[in-house]
Formats: C-alpha cells, structure tokens, sequence
C-alpha cells in the first residue's frame, strides 16, 4: 500500500472508529464551563460536614459536659490555642511526628523489599506460592499484642522494635497486591513472548512487573497508611529512644492534658492523610497516563 | 517438537495433524494442507470446531499429539483475536515490541516501527496509548507490531471478529495490500465467509469438532481486489458455495 492509500483510508476510517481522534478533544471545552460549579460540588458537602461536626463538638464540650468533666473534651478553640498555636506544645508534637515518619518510612521501605522479593518469588512458580503464602496468612493473623514480648526480647524496646511492629503491620497488603499483579498479565500477552523466546527475566520485566504497577500502587497506598499506624503503635509498646507521637499520646493522656492529646491525634492523622495523598500522587505520576485509575477502582 | 524443515519446500504444511487435549476433547483429526508464499489461505468453520488450536499448532504454542508440521518458526507472524497490546507501552513502544524481544538494537526497531506504522495508517497516533484508540485501530497497531517481524509465514486468528463491519471492510483491504507487497505465506481464520473470499488465494471448510477439511475452493479473482469486487456476480457465487459447505460442516 502506498503511504498515500494508507493516508486516504486512515482519513475514512478515522470518523468511524476514532475515539481518540484529536478533534473529538473538543469536548473538554464544554467541561472546563462547568469546572466552578464542579469545584463547588465537591468542596461544599465537605465543609458543611466540617461545620456540622465543629457544632457538635461545642454542644458536647459545653452543653453536655459540665466545668469539671470538660476535660474529657475541650472545645475546639482550646486546643487550638494550647495545641496548635503555642509553640512550645506544638513543636513537641511535630518533633514526635518526625521520629514516628522517620519509623514507618524505614518500616514501609524495608517492606516493600521484603514484599517484592517474596511476591517476585512465588510469581514464578506454583509450588513457591503454595509454599509460602500460608505462612504470610498465618503471620499476619498473629494480633501484634500477642508477639510483643518476643520483639522485645530480640530486638529490644527502642526504634528497631517500633520498625519491626510497622514491618509486620504493613508487609501482607504489598506481598498479596505484587503477587496478585505479577499474576494479572493476561494469557495472551504471555503467549506473545512465549512466542518470541522471550527469557524469565524479560517475561518479569517486561510483562508482568508493568502489569502489577497499578496493584502494586494499590498495596502501597494500604501499607503506607498501615505503616503510619505501626510506627504509632509501635510507640505504644517500645518507648525507649527517640520517641514519636505515640509516647506523646501516651504521656497527655496519663496527665489529662487534653488540647494537647487532641492536637496530637489531629496531627497523626494529618500524617496518614498526607502518606496516602503522596502515594495516590506518585501511583497518578508513574501510570496515570496509560491506567484508568476509576475503572479498577484502585 | 515434530517441527521439521526438511521433508518440504512449502512455507507451511500440515501432515496428518491430530490434536487430542489431556482432558479427551479431540479438537482435530488428520488435517493436511499446505500454504506457500504469495497464497493467502483462509479456514473457514463453525465454532469450537479447533480453528485456533490449527494456529496454535503452527506457531508452536501447543504440541499436536498427531502427525507432522513443517515451519520455519523463528520469525513467524501471529496475530490474535484480541489486539493484546501492552497497555502501559504507546504505540510506538508496542509496535517494537518483537523486534526488542529478538534483541534488534534501539535506532533499528524505531525505523521498524514507523515504517510499519505507516503500513497501516496509524501515523500521528505514535504517541498515544492503547486506552486511547478504538478497537479497529488497535488491531491494526497489532497487525503492525507483527508486520516489523517481515513474517514470511503470517497467521490470523480472527482479527477482525470484533470490529464493525465498515472497518472490518477496510482492513481486509489493507490485509490484502499487505500481502501483496509481502508476499508472506497467509493462514487466516475466520467466521465471515466474505472476508475468506474477498482476501484469499483459497478457501477451507472446516467439519464441526473434530475440525477436518471437507471442501476447498481457489478464488480466482485478480489482485489487486477492490471494494465493489464484493458485489460481483460470480463472487456471490462463490460465496454461496462456500456458504453452503459450511452449513454441511455444522451438521
Ligand atoms: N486446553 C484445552 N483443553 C481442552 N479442550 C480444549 C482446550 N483448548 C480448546 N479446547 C477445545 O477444543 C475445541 C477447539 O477449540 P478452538 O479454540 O480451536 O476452536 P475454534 O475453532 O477456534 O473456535 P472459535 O471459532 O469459537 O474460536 C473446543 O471444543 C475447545 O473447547
Ligand atoms: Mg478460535
């Protein structure tokens, strides 16, 4: 066929079967139209929930609680002021938010080796699956409370204790999604490097290690979120050293220092908010142009 | 393996081919047929009567449990029902794909590539990926990912099964082009009778499971076929005796 026959025929076909014809991009002007309203939707209900539940809190600070039982609850613009707004508190509490970040990304990355590795292996043959994947089931059934004195007689009760609690807690979710994406490649496309000689490795690499990516990005998301809680956790437990946020929990609570316990949890949870967004951010970066995140619904 | 060089000179030949699954389902029974470069041959029959199983014999993706097949499987072209393209791979990429697997080195395959791009009429969508483009253009960016390999054998399993029929048409023609100027030898499957006849050197009706060849036709009309070839006298007859083979082999 001459270019010139493959340029006619692509310009008939084009209307017929072009869903990504440049010109059908138009569409995209009608929606940025709507992009305010769009806006308004999405952060209005929030916010009114925001100020449905701060009302609720004052009815219960103040309504409910008399003067010598507030201290179970302090109104919001308490813990502000003594949370938040006086230095002194809030640096201690961003410094235990530090040390427990430092803790779960330590705990999150030698996971994600781990996980890798484990899920790699048991994507290459049956037998290796049925090996290990029992025992994965079994440790991650193992409630934490109950392995605590081990890891305190191996691993003592400072931060290499508090990144073994983050390492158990976060490792199932990484170790089932890879396995799970390695083995999503569908049967087709093994077939085409089947066909073409293709050796293990370049199987891995080429097929089904970009086909995990999106399960991959899903696991991790999970596990960085878990891995957030285990390094809290794992201060509950394990308060020698440098201590994170969990010991500051710990020591307000013990004082009934209320603002300061508030803050802290607003904080911690800042903290799993913002691991999560950094995950959905990178996992958009690295596939969100070749994978439909709404589709799968990872 | 009971793939052999030797015993022929014909691009592809099938002797005595029997395929009989571990479960017990015998998918064939003693199909013999050769293709040659420059035939474009075409099997027509009905379904599950063992039409892919015939390709994955030929191609090597399973062993045939009876008789002979002779091919040279190092640079054979297979192209399946579904485009299969690697979703996180643009086109480019996936065009280049064989020839990265058969270690052809980057400016190469990226040459390759785009002239087999341009084959098929995808220029300009080089950059796009597979979620982007719409069923048609995606088998031919599969057709083109096979074309790179210059397949002097080239198989076909229903390619054109899901696309609509206006497309379809199209790429018959452009399938008919391609092997014109190829050459390759061509085995192609299909569940549409006017497909088979517009494109192929020859017709085979294939009997309902266990798939055997109960009637052969040559197609006699000159290439290069145009379009209006489809409302041609003595193409519809064809197409009617064809079609009457074929409603015997459902039987
Ligand atoms: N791995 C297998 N094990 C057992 N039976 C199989 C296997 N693969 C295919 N079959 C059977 O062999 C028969 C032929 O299958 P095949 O896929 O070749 O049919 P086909 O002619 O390509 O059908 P279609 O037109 O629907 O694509 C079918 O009855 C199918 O169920
Ligand atoms: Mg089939």
């Amino acid at each position: 066929m001459t270019t010139q026959q493959a340029a006619e025929t692509g310009a008939i076909e084009s209307p017929l079967v072009g869903g990504a014809d440049p010109s059908t991009m138009n569409a995209g002007s009608i929606r940025l139209k709507s992009r305010r309203r769009l806006a308004a939707e999405t952060i209005l209900p929030p916010m009114v929930m925001g100020g449905i539940f701060i009302s609720f809190w004052y009815l219960i600070s103040y309504g409910v609680l008399d003067e010598r039982r507030r201290f179970l609850l302090r109104p919001p613009h308490q813990v502000l002021k003594v949370g938040f707004l006086d230095w002194d508190n809030f640096s201690e509490i961003l410094d235990g938010l530090v040390s427990s970040t430092k803790v779960a990304m330590i705990g999150l990355g030698i996971s994600i080796m781990i996980g890798f590795f484990l899920a790699t292996l048991m994507s290459q043959a049956k037998v290796v699956e049925r090996a290990i994947f029992p025992f994965m089931v079994t440790l991650q059934a193992i409630p934490i409370l109950a392995i605590v004195p081990l890891i305190s007689f191996w691993w003592g009760t400072g931060q290499r204790s508090r990144v073994v609690v983050c390492i158990i807690i976060s490792l199932f979710p990484i170790i089932v999604n890879t396995l799970f994406g390695l083995q999503s490649a569908e049967r087709g496309m093994h077939d085409l490097f089947t066909l073409h000689q293709a050796s293990r490795v370049t199987r891995l690499r080429k097929l089904m290690f970009p086909a995990a990516l999106p399960a991959i990005f899903a696991g991790l998301r999970i596990s960085a979120g878990l891995s957030v809680i285990g390094a809290i956790v794992g201060d509950f437990f394990f308060g020698l050293g440098d201590v994170g946020i969990g010991q500051l929990l710990r020591k307000y609570a013990n004082n009934l220092w209320g603002e300061q316990l508030l803050a802290a949890v607003i904080m911690s949870s800042a903290l799993g908010v913002t691991v999560f967004l950094i995950f959905g951010w990178i996992q958009n970066a690295a596939i969100g142009k070749w994978h439909d995140t709404s589709d799968s619904g990872i | 393996m009971t793939a052999t060089t030797t015993t022929t000179t014909k691009a592809l030949s099938f002797d005595g081919i029997g395929m009989t699954f571990p479960d017990g389902t015998e998918a064939l029974r003693d199909v013999s047929f050769s293709v040659d470069r420059g035939e474009f041959v075409t099997v027509v029959g009905p379904s599950g009567c063992g039409k892919s199983t015939l390709l994955k014999i030929a191609s090597g993706l399973l062993e045939n449990t009876e008789g002979q097949v002779s091919v040279d499987r190092e640079r054979i072209g297979y192209v399946f029902q579904d485009a299969t393209l690697l979703h996180w791979r643009t086109i480019q990429r996936n065009v280049e794909l064989f020839a990265e697997l058969h270690g052809i080195g980057k400016e190469e395959r990226r040459d390759l590539a785009k002239k087999a791009i341009d084959m098929v009429g995808l220029s300009g969508f080089e950059n796009h990926y597979p979620k982007s483009l719409s069923g048609g253009m995606k088998m031919r960016a599969s057709l083109a990912r096979t074309l790179t390999l210059q397949p002097p054998v080239f198989l076909f399993d229903e390619p054109f099964g899901a696309v609509d029929e206006i497309t379809r048409e199209h790429l018959n023609e452009e399938t008919q082009r391609l092997f014109q100027r190829e050459g390759f030898a061509g085995l192609f499957i299909t569940h549409s009778i006017s497909e088979a006849v517009f494109m192929s050197t020859r017709v085979l009706v294939m009997s309902a499971r266990p798939g055997r060849i109960v009637a052969e036709f040559e197609v006699p009309f000159e290439y290069p076929r145009k379009p209006g070839l489809r409302f041609d006298a003595a193409f519809a007859e064809l197409s009617g005796q064809v079609s009457a083979e074929l409603r015997g082999a459902h039987s």
